[in-house]
């Protein structure tokens, strides 16, 4: 079809200047105009780029791995040892409650939610600096890099996830209609960590600080955590201040899930809140400081 | 169709630069200043941050492009032809201005954007694709003309590491030729591969600008440019200096030549036994304008003046002309004593000597000249790089196809002939 053939269709230019890249139809009309104010999350256009987010999420599997002798056994090596280590110090000599449950199993099914947690905010918020001469030279949605570091951790969790199935059998723990629940509980981690992830790969774009501050933030954040500690270690009136932490109810949410325990549908509320603000919030900022990303990269 | 494909109406494009550009300031500078500002405010110290220096790289530029037209954005250096590229491209938003663009538009600012090279050739012409806006099906279905054109054959399943450069950059382009967008927007990527994959990306843009579709193109490469476009647009610092039919306007920009034609040698520096005789020095062309940008092919003149103090006699002026390669050093040198010439001897005063050059020996590219004075054997005065100039490319040979800058920095000019020498089909057997 030629140019003339086309009807033009003109989109109405939306507040933030721009119009869909790439949408079905044969003809349309971009408009560019300077960066003003706050701008609304694009989803169309965001939607058109899908073919993208997957292809960068495969790379980053493919290529996670590559030239290593072990490959993607790394993804399970890396919570089993984790827990082995936990189990030895926290578990054996430290004494610390598991809720009745065998502290390795315990503390795998904290640690599993966790390390996505920690991996996703580490490769979202350094995925832009790192895909600093795709930024610079083609256009795009830019919320696709974060979002495709953020998705290709999800591999990662699935391989260990199997490896808590056998330990629930071996430890004959787990099993029940709980387990439903689990792909919610995953949804809502990948919320926060998303949340965190962009609001930091959009500030590391300009303040390279937040290399810096990243580790750090995660290990505190750790402790702020009931990972390899049970949240009924901290006194009951003071535990909502620990569910204001969503990982926190997310991970005794998990727990819940994969060993039958009952659910603390309070905590999961309040985090499932706390997620899905901080999300907003990440990607709020995000949109409003996108277009400036190739001028400061 | 009266609509253009692209309009543009008074864009402005201002960038901060600095140490930290289009931040300004580091974070912890950032936190400070929110607390301290107030503080200082109220004790009347004002703003302390130093304004930060700005400089417009797109100065009010309009233009329309029709559609089906191939559009040539010419300029030097820092003119803003890239800026302009970026900002067609939504990867950089304009300062001031509005842009409407009527069809979809991809861009290739650089061919092999995104290319990993862990990832296979297959993988990569997926990844690349994608990245370029391709969706999977059009991949999926350009794949098998994608490989055929880049040539790599049995290297497909190769991670793209253990390619050698031509087969990366072959992969690279053969990918980005696939686009089928209604408008294209191109910037250099032809300076790319060995001078046979070269003509074949040649003939691909060709095919390309030729098949109705909206091209904007941005070279160097005066000869790409008169043989790709037929309109073209000349940008000179930030502004729009011309639009027009695409030959007037290389003619033009080939006329204008650069600012600093003429240089004033005096204070130019010198090695410490130098006496700086030498006053000024420029270059002009076979009509004898000063300029310092030739057309591939030209003749060039080498205008040389000297100031000989009184209480001073040169009795055997020697003049020379050395001309250098920023990358492959010295190309050719030439004086007055080795031609034959004899200067008659200078006492105080001003001379000129002159020095053409018939046609430039050069391949397109920048060459910085350097003078020599002597009287007789000795050396007086030398002043190195004393100015530079640049040699555009340009369709001498009536093809459509410059000599590559690669193929280092002589012009040859080649008769070529051509017989048969066996008549194998008369041959008896």
């Amino acid at each position: 079809m030629t140019w003339s053939e086309n009807t033009l269709r003109n989109n109405p230019v939306r507040p933030d200047g721009t119009a869909p890249h790439r949408v079905p139809t044969a003809s349309v009309t971009t408009v560019i105009e300077p960066p003003h104010g706050w701008k609304t999350l694009d989803l169309e256009e965001l939607w058109c780029y899908r073919e993208l987010l997957w292809v960068l999420i495969e790379r980053d599997v493919k290529v996670r791995y590559k030239q290593t002798v072990l490959g993607s056994a790394w993804a399970i090596i890396q919570p089993v040892m984790m827990m082995i280590v936990f189990s030895i110090f926290f578990g054996h000599l430290a004494k610390m409650p598991a809720d009745g449950l065998p502290y390795p199993i315990f503390v795998y099914a904290g640690l599993l939610p966790w390390t996505y947690f920690a991996n996703a905010i580490a490769a979202s918020a350094g995925s832009l600096v790192g895909s600093a001469n795709l930024v610079s030279k083609v256009y795009f949605p830019r919320l696709v890099v974060p979002l495709s570091a953020a998705g290709g951790g999800l591999v990662d969790l699935a391989v260990a996830i199997v490896v808590l199935l056998g330990m629930m059998i071996w430890y004959g723990v787990g099993c029940s209609r709980n387990l439903l629940m689990a792909p919610l509980l995953i949804a809502g981690t990948v919320f926060i960590a998303l949340g965190v992830g962009l609001l930091l790969s959009a500030l590391t774009v300009a303040y390279r600080d937040f290399r810096y501050v990243i580790p750090f933030l995660v290990q505190l954040w750790m402790f702020a955590t009931p990972v390899v500690y049970p949240a009924s270690l901290v006194p009951e009136h003071w535990r909502w201040l620990l569910f204001l932490n969503p990982m926190a109810g997310f991970i005794e949410g998990f727990r819940s899930a994969f060993l039958a325990r009952a659910f603390d549908w309070t905590a999961l509320g309040i985090s499932f809140a706390v997620a899905v603000a901080m999300f907003a919030a990440g990607v709020a900022y995000f949109e409003k400081v996108e277009r400036r990303f190739a001028d400061i990269i | 169709m009266s609509k253009p494909a692209i309009k543009v109406e008074g864009l402005w494009k201002e960038y901060v630069i600095g140490p930290n550009p289009g931040v300004g300031q580091t974070f912890r500078e950032v936190l400070t200043e929110s607390v301290l500002a107030p503080v200082k405010r109220l004790i009347g110290k004002g703003a302390a941050s130093a304004p930060e220096e700005r400089f417009w790289a797109l100065r009010d530029v309009s233009l329309a492009v029709a559609p089906g037209e191939v559009l040539g954005v010419i300029g030097r250096n820092g003119a803003g032809k890239s800026t302009l590229l970026k900002i067609l491209s939504r990867i950089t938003p304009p300062s001031k201005g509005r842009i409407e663009i009527d069809g979809r538009i991809a861009s290739l600012l650089e061919v092999g954007t995104g290319f990993h090279p862990e990832l296979t050739g297959r993988e990569n012409i997926r990844l690349n694709g994608a990245i370029l806006g391709m969706s999977g099906a059009d991949i999926r279905r350009k794949f098998d003309e994608i490989v055929a054109f880049a040539d790599v054959g049995t290297f497909l399943d190769t991670p793209v590491k253990r390619y050698s450069s031509g087969m990366y950059v072959r992969l690279a382009f053969a990918v980005a030729a696939h686009l089928e967008p209604e408008i294209l927007i191109i910037d250099e990527v032809l300076a790319v591969g060995d001078a046979v994959f070269q003509r074949k990306c040649l003939g691909k843009m060709g095919e390309v600008a030729k098949g109705g579709r909206t091209v904007l193109f941005v070279s160097h490469d005066m000869a790409a440019v008169q043989n790709l476009c037929s309109q073209a647009i000349w940008l000179d610092a930030g502004q729009l200096r011309l639009a027009g039919d695409a030959g007037d306007l290389i003619a033009a920009y080939h006329r204008a030549g650069s600012a600093q034609t003429m240089s004033d040698l005096l204070k130019a520096p010198r090695p410490s036994w130098a006496k700086p005789y030498i006053a000024r020095a420029f270059c002009e062309d076979a009509e004898g304008r000063t300029t310092a940008r030739f057309a591939f092919g030209e003749s060039l003149t080498v205008v040389m003046s000297l100031q000989v103090p009184a209480g001073v006699e040169i009795k055997r002026p020697v003049m020379g002309v050395v001309i250098n390669h920023a990358m492959k050093g010295v190309v050719g040198g030439v004086n007055t004593r080795m031609t034959g010439f004899n200067g008659a001897p200078a006492k105080a005063g001003d001379y000129r000597y002159a020095c053409k050059l018939s046609p430039i020996p050069l391949l397109p590219g920048n060459y910085a000249i350097d003078l020599w004075l002597g009287d007789g054997e000795s050396n007086i005065d030398h002043v190195s790089s004393a100015f530079e100039i640049a040699i555009d490319a340009n369709d001498i040979y009536g093809t459509g196809k410059a000599p590559f800058g690669h193929l280092g920095v002589i012009y040859l000019q080649a008769e070529w002939s051509s017989r048969r020498t066996v008549e194998t089909d008369t041959i008896v057997v």
